[in-house]
């Protein structure tokens, strides 16, 4: 399945990054050219196979559903490129 | 005096222990050794302060009697753990300002075993590359190139340059499809990725959550043992990680191989396979005769698909766990009028070239009416390749393979830079490992023409790592490597 211009716009906006418009052509045949060779997955005969999601085999286990930390505040927002009033600040989403 | 440099880290408890040497001086030969090896760029950020802190706790344990397992041993950390109040990048712009407000579990145990903290190790953005070269802070040079500047092998390249170039004991890194074994054998070190769920993800960036799997890079294969056994272990905060026990991992060092079954996959030895690899294979499955292992044929019939499949299901998995890099929480932000444009803009501008490769083909095999087709389609064949090894295993006790296909490339390589898929194939011996989620070790053998390292990969059953030192240690011994 090869994928056109317009498609590689839409993956990008999906993925909330900017192709330039004079890399789009350039990015496409990247992409078709890895759709390609992960294609030959095709081959493989997989009718009646069970998805391998996690290699786990153990169960996972329930934990009690309690507070084990908090009142780190501080620390949540040590990283923030900005905040106000104890809060992630980010430019106003409601006109 | 001897360089301290040169000691492994048993040989340095060792000599702590009886008093031949401090943990001050251990440390501060590591930290000279991190100066004068500036040049390979191996190191993102030196904390010599820290380290010299713990050394200082470490020889008031040993006055005491009191010293834990690692006790004044000095290491270098990839840049993916984060590390309380020591910055932690990634490797990548997008956070290359991000000072974790916690400490990841391995490198926790770690600390909690005595080790002090050289420094913050160079890698490929966001783990993803097999050269180092897509790092935000440039590429790292492997130590043992001659007259072209050669790459250290990736994801984990600052590490396994590090250890090499002993500017550190020894060094953590992760492997999502070779991050470890592939730059361990470019660098001529060992490393081992223990079995998925070993060693707690916590902490660690996450890069493909379903393959990423930590462990040590070391100067020897006793090394590798010593810090496995602390680095592994259950851990409430990553519920993928294992509740079986740890074993003393040097408890097997030195054991009797006769008898064991060594198999041999048929599909990594393709037509036109490098002839010097191929004769290292060759050699390393002669010591292992001559000790009395028996060598069985095997086939892992999915082999030539674990690429594809890697290069769909670790996409997918990043695209998912990279969503949380948007500008707002933490790391850079690049403003725009609206949040969307602030999150497209930080993105855009904040992910290097290949990290925005895998996004978008994972975005795009996720994306409703393709994931059947590829993400779903690469799970069934997943389990395939689980299968061959399951299958294989009941014929063999351990697998032999070289670890790469070539021996380490010149920096800026152009077959590499012009199509990423040549890149994507220097993986094809490791990555159907992460994919089955099973043990294993790369050791160095010996040295091709040229006098680079040549790597061998010793692949084990899940959890049975001990086998793995086991034939590793028997294999070193043969194989009598040089360090530089």
């Amino acid at each position: 399945m090869a994928v056109d211009s317009k498609t590689v716009q839409k993956v990008a906006l999906l993925a909330k990054l900017k192709v330039d418009d004079d890399k789009v052509e350039a990015t496409k045949d990247e992409f078709n050219k890895i759709l390609k060779w992960i294609e030959q997955l095709d081959e493989v005969e997989t009718q009646g196979v069970e998805p391998l999601v996690s290699v786990n085999e153990e169960h996972l286990v329930c934990r009690e559903d309690k507070v084990t930390d908090g009142n780190i505040k501080d620390e949540i927002l040590a990283n923030a490129p900005e905040s106000e009033f104890g809060y992630f600040a980010v430019p106003k989403v409601v006109e | 005096m001897t360089d301290l440099t040169d000691l492994t880290i048993a040989e340095a408890l060792s000599a702590m222990k009886s008093k031949k040497i401090s943990a001050e001086e251990l440390t501060k030969a590591y930290i000279k050794k991190t100066e004068e090896g500036r040049k390979y760029n191996a190191y993102v950020l030196e904390t010599p302060e820290v380290a010299l802190q713990a050394a200082k706790v470490a020889d008031e344990n040993y006055a005491k009697g009191t010293e834990r397992a690692l006790e004044g041993i000095p290491m270098g950390i990839k840049d993916l753990f984060c590390t309380k109040g020591i910055r932690t990048t990634a490797c990548s712009h997008i956070i290359d300002n991000f000072v974790p407000q916690y400490e990841s579990t391995v490198t926790q145990n770690l600390l909690n075993a005595g080790v002090g903290f050289l420094g913050k190790l160079n890698m490929d953005e966001f783990a993803m590359g097999g050269s180092n070269e897509t790092s935000y802070f440039g590429p790292v040079i492997n130590p043992w190139s001659k007259d072209v500047d050669l790459v250290p092998g990736g994801s984990s390249g600052g590490s396994a340059a590090a250890v090499a170039a002993k500017m550190c004991a020894a060094a953590t890194g992760t492997d999502t499809g070779g991050s470890i074994r592939q730059p361990a054998a470019f660098c001529g070190i060992t490393g081992i990725k223990p079995t998925y769920g070993r060693c707690s993800r916590y902490g660690i960036m996450a890069f493909a959550s379903s393959l990423d799997q930590a462990g040590p890079m070391a100067k020897d294969v006793k090394d590798c043992a010593l810090l496995l056994n602390v680095m592994a272990g259950h851990d409430e905060k990553d519920s993928t990680s294992s509740r079986k026990d740890v074993p003393d991992f040097t408890k097997v060092l030195g054991q009797d191989v006769k008898g064991l079954k060594i198999g041999i996959p048929q599909e990594y030895r393709p037509q036109g396979l490098n002839k010097e690899i191929e004769q290292a294979w060759d050699k390393a499955i002669a010591m292992l005769k001559e000790r009395g292992a028996e060598i069985v044929d095997i086939s892992l019939p999915h082999t030539k698909y674990a690429l594809p499949v890697y290069y769909i299901i670790a996409p997918a998995e990043a695209s998912s766990n990279l969503a949380r890099y948007d500008g707002v929480r933490f790391g850079e932000r690049v403003d725009g009028a609206h949040l969307d444009d602030l999150y497209i803009n930080t993105r855009t501008q904040g992910f290097g070239k290949e990290v925005k490769r895998r996004i978008m083909v994972g975005t795009y095999v996720l994306s409703a009416g393709y994931y059947d087709a590829y993400y779903v389609k690469a799970q069934k064949v997943r389990r395939l390749i689980q299968n061959d090894f399951k299958n294989a295993f009941e014929k063999c006790d351990v697998i032999l393979t070289p670890t790469s296909p070539t021996e380490a490339f010149p920096i800026g390589d152009k077959t590499m830079v012009e199509n990423p898929i040549n890149m994507y194939l220097n993986d094809v011996f490791t990555v159907s490992v992460n994919l089955a989620g099973l043990p294993a070790l790369s050791l160095p053998i010996g040295l091709s023409a040229k006098g680079l390292p040549l790597g061998m990969q010793l692949i084990g059953k899940a959890f049975d790592e001990e086998t793995v030192f086991k034939t590793a240690y028997a294999l070193e011994q043969d194989a009598a490597f040089k360090r530089i």
